[in-house]
């Protein structure tokens, strides 16, 4: 049997999209709440907790746009041009939020809350700007030939709003579960005490979109709520619900790792939502995985590489995590 | 004055490039620089190496985060401004780029934590691993994406599709297209000199401070040596380049030469100014047969002047000419210096020559002027394409209107100049900093009767320091 290249490809992709959307998902979920934090302190200890990851988790990201143009390069030259004001917008908010982890330790104490700010404002001009890019491109994109077709400010419509709060509060989530499982003491209760809500809202966010969605597509409805194939997707509305149960109560009790890891399932799950609304298209409603394919050859020639590559990725990002493991305390950090 | 949304695009590409640039060519050479000064370190112990190491890495971390922000941009700049050079380029350039992301980002991400902050956690041979793997991951990625600009100057190993897409046919010849080996030795080296000079000139600015600073000495020193070493292997790679160039993109070196009329025993213009309107160069300063003589090796050598090409497929002779004779410029200054070093060193008088040390002082930023003079020559060069004589650039743009290019180029202008300019002044104030305070010199040296295991037997590198 042929190996279906733009299939793998699409797995590929979508699971460097899902790694970037949850390991920079927590990294933006911190400067979402930094200004929730008490203290220039607790401030430190937020960012120390990902200095030495935030550039791998990132680098996600550059495989997620790099990996478009290489495999499915009519998407990505379709796709740019629609979503081009969140697309600068992200790209500008990930520019602040960067350089801030080494310029906030070099701004004297006194500068040092423009980069607070800084901080705060990239991250979530970064992740509203991701959210109202998944809402654009599951609400559609006119296609005309090999090209955007639309206007430019298509993009902003209700739905993609919502998509965009959404993801806001979904990576704000991450970020404080991240917290309780590195963090101690007073700022774990803090932050605990913060992802609690954060969860009730997720719950919320994750209702509206998900009732919004098949709303926007009688075809998206048809997956989601007709029989047979509704026994396939009735898990889905499941398991959020039993992953909301076990982060309440890991929230309530005293478990450290546990909400991080059910908030991390919570993502998967969704997104796994959304890869049964969107299958098989790259970009909706018109572009399939194979209409928008390079030739085989150019995803063989990749293909060999990333079956080499991204496992020693995943074991030395492992080990990279590995190293920094354990409970992060004030003081911590080269700078 | 109306621009069109081709201008605008090429204006936001050649901005947030140009500013991109200018990390990588200082984070290439300064990630080998840290390798070898940590390996130094572990090889003979002397702290002075571990102190630099140190007061290196802090630049580095800084210049290099800027680099990954810049970076990211520009993965993204191709599809909302170029989408149809993305689409019909894709299936040939992607897969480099893909390459590039999957062995050299990721390399350099996934060490730079434990560079950065793993020393006391993981013991120095570890430690000095992930350097090697950094200074590794930073070459790498110049690999594959010269190997992806070059394509876009000779593009070998593709046939076009149907749809008019360009499709890989040969993935040796798409790879080691026929100017990459060229310009990836040409750029690693420029590389590697801009970090040497700017390592030179803060190395001049503490010996002018303090002349018995061994630090300073030190860095001073081995800046030296690259500028006297690397300097004459620069040249020499840039004529092999140049001649490349002018076996595959004789319009570029038309354009660079200054010649509109092609001759043989062509002489070299030292100075004019091309005139694309008129289809000449006014105000020659010129030397006979000496044009011939460097690109031809002979004396009577034909030599391509602009005139041999259409009009609309000329590259600007105003911009590049000038742009071409700033970086060879500051390339023989370059050379200059290095055998001023050597004539010095060889009379004992390297650390004590302060109109020299002011001399490399104000040599410091010339190495990023030379590379972006470099690109700029290569870039503009290569117009009025974006494929070497196979897409046009006004054929490559994406379907947005000037308005969209132009918001979005200005708020690009407003942030990069505020945050690189912070970034810069923050540079700057780091190397300012003398390299034999701060830590003092016991700070992470072995202790070595502490015991076998790695981790207890180094001191506390977080000591308050008095700067922070």
């Amino acid at each position: 049997m042929e190996l279906d290249l733009p299939l793998v490809w699409a797995l590929l992709i979508a699971t460097a999209v899902f790694l970037y959307v949850v390991l920079d998902g927590f990294d933006l979920g911190l400067g979402i709440l930094f200004p929730t934090a008490r203290s220039g302190t607790e401030r430190d200890v937020m960012m120390n907790s990902v200095a030495p990851v935030w550039d791998g988790n990132e680098t996600w990201l550059v495989l997620g746009g790099g990996g478009l143009y290489a495999v499915f390069p009519l998407a990505y030259a379709i796709l740019m041009p629609a979503l081009y004001a969140p697309i600068v917008a992200m790209l500008l908010g990930l520019v602040f939020r960067g350089v801030v982890f080494e310029f906030r330790f070099k701004a004297s104490e006194e500068r040092r809350w423009i980069w607070d700010i800084a901080f705060f404002l990239g991250s979530l001009t970064a992740a509203l700007a991701q959210g109202i890019i998944l809402g654009a491109i599951v609400q559609g994109i006119e296609v005309e030939g090999r090209a955007y077709a639309g206007g430019w400010l298509d993009w902003l419509t209700p739905f993609s709003l919502m998509t965009g709060v959404a993801v806001v509060i979904g990576y704000a989530l991450l970020g404080a579960t991240w917290l309780v499982w590195k963090c101690e003491g007073p700022m774990q209760d803090h932050f605990r005490h913060k992802a609690m809500m954060l969860m009730f809202a997720m719950l919320v966010v994750i209702g509206i979109v998900s009732l919004w969605t098949p709303a926007l597509d009688p075809a998206i409805a048809a997956r989601w709520f007709e029989v047979p194939q509704i026994f396939y997707t009735a898990p889905v509305p499941l398991m959020v619900l039993g992953l909301a149960v076990v982060l309440f109560r890991s929230l309530s009790g005293t478990r450290d790792v546990v909400p991080f890891l059910a908030s991390l399932g919570l993502f998967l799950v969704t997104f796994a939502g959304l890869g049964i609304s969107l299958y098989p298209n790259i970009v909706p409603p018109t572009i399939t995985i194979w209409d928008a394919a390079a030739p085989d050859s150019s995803l063989a020639f990749l293909l060999a590489g990333a079956a080499v590559l991204i496992p020693m990725i995943l074991a030395y990002s492992g080990y990279a995590y590995w190293i920094f493991r354990g409970k992060v305390r004030p003081g911590d950090g080269y700078h | 004055m109306d621009f069109s949304a081709v201008d605008l695009a090429r204006f936001q590409f050649a901005f947030t490039v140009s500013f991109h640039i200018i990390f990588p060519s200082f984070t290439i050479g300064l990630a080998s620089f840290l390798m070898v000064l940590e390996g130094l370190w572990l090889a003979s112990g002397r702290d002075v190496y571990l102190r630099l190491f140190k007061y290196w890495m802090k630049i580095f971390a800084v210049a290099f985060g800027m680099g990954v922000v810049s970076g990211i941009v520009m993965t993204y700049q191709f599809g909302t401004n170029w989408s149809v050079f993305s689409d019909k380029t894709g299936p040939v350039l992607g897969p480099l780029m893909g390459y590039e992301v999957l062995s050299a980002f990721f390399l350099e991400a996934g060490f730079l934590g434990i560079m950065l902050f793993g020393l006391t956690r993981v013991g120095p041979r570890l430690h000095f691993a992930a350097t090697v793997m950094v200074a590794f991951g930073t070459a790498l990625s110049g690999f594959w994406i010269l190997s992806v600009n070059s394509w876009m100057q000779t593009p070998a190993g593709y046939s076009i599709n149907e749809v008019g897409q360009f499709v890989p046919e040969n993935w040796f010849e798409i790879v080691f297209n026929p100017s990459f080996p060229y310009r990836f030795v040409h750029m690693m080296l420029a590389a590697y000199l801009t970090t040497a000079f700017v390592v030179g000139a803060v190395g001049a600015w503490h010996l002018l401070k303090d002349r018995t600073s061994d630090a300073a000495r030190v860095m001073f020193s081995m800046a030296m040596w690259m500028a006297a070493l690397v300097t004459p292997l620069q040249i020499f790679a840039g004529d092999m380049h140049g001649l490349n160039t002018l076996e595959h993109q004789p319009a570029k070196i038309a354009a660079m030469e200054g010649h509109f009329e092609a001759e043989n025993g062509a002489p070299l213009i030292l100075f004019g100014i091309p005139d694309m309107a008129a289809g000449e160069t006014r105000y020659k300063v010129e030397i006979p047969k000496l044009g011939s003589l460097i690109l031809t090796h002979t004396l009577d050598g034909r030599v391509p002047g602009l005139n041999d090409f259409p009009p609309e497929d000329r590259p600007n002779a105003t911009i590049v000419f000038f742009s071409f004779r700033v970086m060879v410029g500051i390339g023989f200054a370059m050379l200059g210096i290095g055998l001023m070093s050597l004539y010095l060193r060889a009379r004992g008088r390297l650390y004590d020559a302060p109109l020299f040390h002011k001399l490399a002082l104000a040599m410091g930023p010339t190495g990023f002027i030379a590379v972006l003079a470099g690109w700029i020559t290569t870039e503009v060069g290569r117009q009025p394409f974006t494929v070497y004589g196979l897409l046009r650039t006004t054929d490559s743009i994406s379907p947005v209107d000037a308005p969209a290019v132009a918001t979005s180029l200005l708020v690009f202008i407003v942030v990069y100049f505020i945050v690189f300019g912070i970034g810069t002044m923050y540079l700057l104030r780091a190397m300012a900093a003398p390299p034999d305070s701060g830590n003092g010199p016991a700070d992470m040296e072995p202790v070595r009767a502490a015991g076998v295991t790695p981790a207890p037997a180094y001191r506390d590198p977080h000591t308050p320091k008095p700067a922070e």
